[in-house]
C-alpha cells in the first residue's frame, strides 16, 4: 500500500510514546545509571565507567549461562516449529470439531508461568507424578534434582508442551487463508502430498512463522519462572539461564552495579539477535511486494 | 482418518499434565502422598472450598483479573491510534519508532524488576493494580501495535477516503466504521494481551505486597513449614486455567481468521 507522507501522524503516536517512555525509558536509564557507578549509600557513588561491563563479560558463570541460554532457545525452536506446523496440518478444519480443537490446543498457553512450573514439578516427581513414576517403573533412573540430563529433558519437554500451541495456532490460521482453488489446481496436476506442502502451504506460512519464531525466541530468551519452579536452576547450575543468573545477582547479593551492567549486556544481546530477525522479515516482505 | 487419530493422540498427551493437576486437586493430601492414584478414589472438593471461602485466597484472582483488564484497556487505547498511524502514514522516524517499540517486547522482565520497584515506590503506586498494569504495558503495548498494524494494513485505504467524502469526521469514522472492520484483529490482540499479562509473574510479584498481590504469588504460601499443601496448590493451579479458557472461548471465531495477524 502506498502510504501518504504526513508528519501529523505523530499525534496518533504520542499516547504510545508517553506510556512506553514512562514504563521503559525511565527504568532503563536507572539501570544505565547503576551500571557505571559504585553506589554505597544515598550520597556516595563512584564513577566506575566500563569496569563492571568488563568484569561481567569475563565472568565464567555468566558466560556459561549465556551458552546454556542459546542452547535452550535453539533447541526449543528446532522442536516447536516443525511440531507446531505438523499439528496445524492435523487440526480439523470445519464445524464444532474445529472450535473445540482450537480451545483445547490453546489451553496450555493461558496457564501462568509458575503454574506451568508447578505442574511439571509434580509430574516429574517419582512418588506422586505421572511422568516420574512411569519412567521409574520402566527402570530408568530418572531424577531431575540429581541428574542434569533429566533436568534438561524435562525443561525442554515442558517448554514444548507449553508453547508449541502458539506455533500451531499461528500456522493453523495461516493455512486457513489458502483458497481452495490452489488445492484443486494441485489435484489436477497430481501433485504429491509433499509437493502440496512444499509449494503451496509452506510459502503461505512463511509470514506467520517468522512472527512465531520471533516471539518464541524473545520469550524463551527471558525464561525465568518455569525453570525456577521446576529445578531451581539445578542440579548445580546446569539449568540456570540468564534471567535467573541476573535475579540471583541483583536480589540475592545486592550487587547493583555488576547486575545492572549485566542487564544492559543481556538486553543488547536480545536486541542484536532480534534486529537480525526483524531486518530479515522486512526485506522478505519488500521482496514480496516487489514481485506483485 | 489417520490424521484424526494422530491429532487425538497429541491432544491426549497434551491434556495429561492438566488432567494430573485436576486429579490431584480432587484428592486429600494423605491420598496424594500415600500412593499413586490415577483418579481420585475419595473424591473431595475441600481444596476448592478452602480457596473459594478464604478471601486472602480468592482476592488473588480478583487482583490478577483487575490488573490484566486494566492493562488490556490501556494497551488497546493507546495502540489503536498508533497502529493506524503506522499503517496509513509515512512520517519522520516511523521505522525507528516502530523498532524501538518492538525492543520493549524484548526487554527481559528480570532487567526491569528492580528499577520498576524503585520507580513505582517513588511515585506512590507500589502495591496498586495500576502499577502492575502500567508495568505490563512495557511488553504489551509493543505487541498490540505490531498485531493491529498488520490488520489495519489489510483494510483498503479507499474505505477511509469514501468515509471522508460522505462527511464523516475522523473520530466518528474511526469508531463507527474502522473499528468494526478490524474486529477480528482486536479480538486476537485482546487474546495476546490477556495471555502475556495473565501468565507474567516476575513483575507482578515485585510490584505488589498485600493489597494487589496476584494469585501466582499467593500460591507460594502453600509451601509451609510442615511441607507443601499439594491439594490446595493443585486446586489453585486449576483455577488459574479457568479465566484463560473463558477468553479462548470468546475469541474462538476470530482465531482462525485473526491469528495470522493479517499477514497472510
Amino acid at each position: 500500500m502506498n502510504k501518504i507522507e504526513n508528519n501529523k501522524a505523530w499525534f496518533f503516536v504520542i499516547p504510545v510514546f508517553v506510556v512506553v517512555a514512562f514504563s521503559a525509558v525511565i527504568p532503563l536509564m536507572t539501570v544505565v545509571n547503576y551500571s557505571v557507578q559504585d553506589i554505597f549509600g544515598a550520597n556516595s557513588a563512584f564513577w566506575t565507567g566500563t569496569e563492571w561491563y568488563r568484569e561481567m563479560l569475563r565472568n565464567p558463570d555468566l558466560q556459561a549461562a549465556l551458552l546454556r541460554q542459546f542452547a535452550f532457545s535453539f533447541a526449543i525452536l528446532a522442536i516447536e516449529v516443525p511440531l507446531g506446523i505438523g499439528i496445524a496440518l492435523l487440526m480439523p478444519k470445519k464445524g464444532w470439531a474445529a472450535s473445540a480443537a482450537l480451545v483445547l490446543v490453546a489451553m496450555p498457553l493461558l496457564i501462568p508461568l509458575n503454574v506451568v512450573g508447578t505442574i511439571w514439578q509434580i509430574l516429574a516427581r517419582s512418588d506422586i507424578g505421572l511422568l516420574g513414576w512411569s519412567l521409574s517403573s520402566l527402570g530408568m533412573d530418572y531424577n531431575i534434582n540429581a541428574n542434569a540430563a533429566d533436568a534438561w529433558f524435562t525443561i525442554i519437554l515442558m517448554d514444548v508442551w507449553h508453547w508449541t500451541p502458539l506455533i500451531a495456532l499461528l500456522s493453523y490460521s495461516g493455512l486457513r487463508a489458502i483458497p481452495d482453488a490452489y488445492y484443486q489446481a494441485a489435484r489436477i496436476d497430481r501433485a504429491s502430498r509433499w509437493a502440496v506442502f512444499r509449494y503451496i502451504q509452506l510459502p503461505k506460512l512463511t509470514n506467520v512463522l517468522v512472527i512465531g519464531v520471533l516471539l518464541r525466541f524473545m520469550d524463551s530468551f527471558m525464561i525465568y519462572a518455569e525453570p525456577f519452579v521446576l529445578t531451581g536452576g539445578g542440579p548445580g547450575s546446569s539449568t540456570t539461564f540468564l534471567s535467573q543468573a541476573l535475579t540471583t545477582m541483583a536480589v540475592g547479593q545486592f550487587d547493583l552495579g555488576p547486575a545492572a551492567a549485566f542487564s544492559i549486556i543481556y538486553f543488547l544481546i536480545i536486541l542484536a539477535v532480534s534486529w537480525v530477525f526483524y531486518t530479515a522479515i522486512m526485506t522478505l516482505q519488500k521482496d514480496k511486494s516487489a514481485q506483485q | 482418518m489417520k490424521s484424526r487419530i494422530a491429532f487425538i493422540v497429541y491432544l491426549v498427551i497434551m491434556i495429561l499434565p492438566i488432567y494430573w493437576l485436576i486429579n490431584m486437586s480432587l484428592q486429600t493430601n494423605s491420598e496424594i502422598l500415600g500412593e499413586l492414584s490415577f483418579w481420585p478414589k475419595n473424591l473431595t472438593f475441600d481444596n476448592y472450598l478452602n480457596i473459594l471461602t478464604d478471601d486472602s485466597w480468592y482476592m488473588g484472582y480478583v487482583n490478577s483479573m483487575t490488573y490484566v483488564f486494566m492493562n488490556m484497556a490501556i494497551s488497546l487505547t493507546v495502540a489503536l491510534p498508533a497502529a493506524y498511524a503506522f499503517s496509513r502514514y509515512k512520517f519522520v522516524g516511523d521505522k525507528h519508532l516502530f523498532f524501538w517499540l518492538l525492543t520493549n517486547k524484548m526487554a527481559p522482565p528480570a532487567v526491569f524488576a528492580l528499577p520498576f520497584f524503585q520507580l513505582y515506590s517513588s511515585v506512590g503506586l507500589f502495591d496498586t493494580h495500576i502499577a502492575v498494569a502500567l508495568a505490563h504495558t512495557l511488553f504489551n503495548v509493543a505487541l498490540a501495535v505490531w498485531i493491529l498494524e498488520g490488520f489495519m494494513s489489510g483494510v483498503p485505504k479507499e474505505i477511509d477516503e469514501t468515509a471522508y467524502i460522505d462527511g464523516y469526521s475522523f473520530p466518528k469514522f474511526f469508531v463507527k466504521i474502522y473499528i468494526p472492520l478490524i474486529r477480528s484483529g482486536i479480538g486476537v490482540t485482546a487474546f495476546f494481551l490477556f495471555m502475556f499479562s495473565w501468565i507474567e509473574l516476575l513483575l507482578a510479584r515485585t510490584l505488589t505486597s498485600t493489597g494487589a498481590q496476584p494469585i501466582q504469588a499467593i500460591m507460594t504460601r502453600t509451601q509451609g513449614a510442615s511441607g507443601i499443601d499439594w491439594g490446595t496448590l493443585a486446586a489453585a493451579g486449576v483455577l488459574t486455567i479457568v479465566p484463560g479458557i473463558a477468553v479462548v472461548y470468546f475469541v474462538r471465531n476470530h482465531i482462525a481468521k485473526g491469528f495470522a495477524l493479517g499477514r497472510t
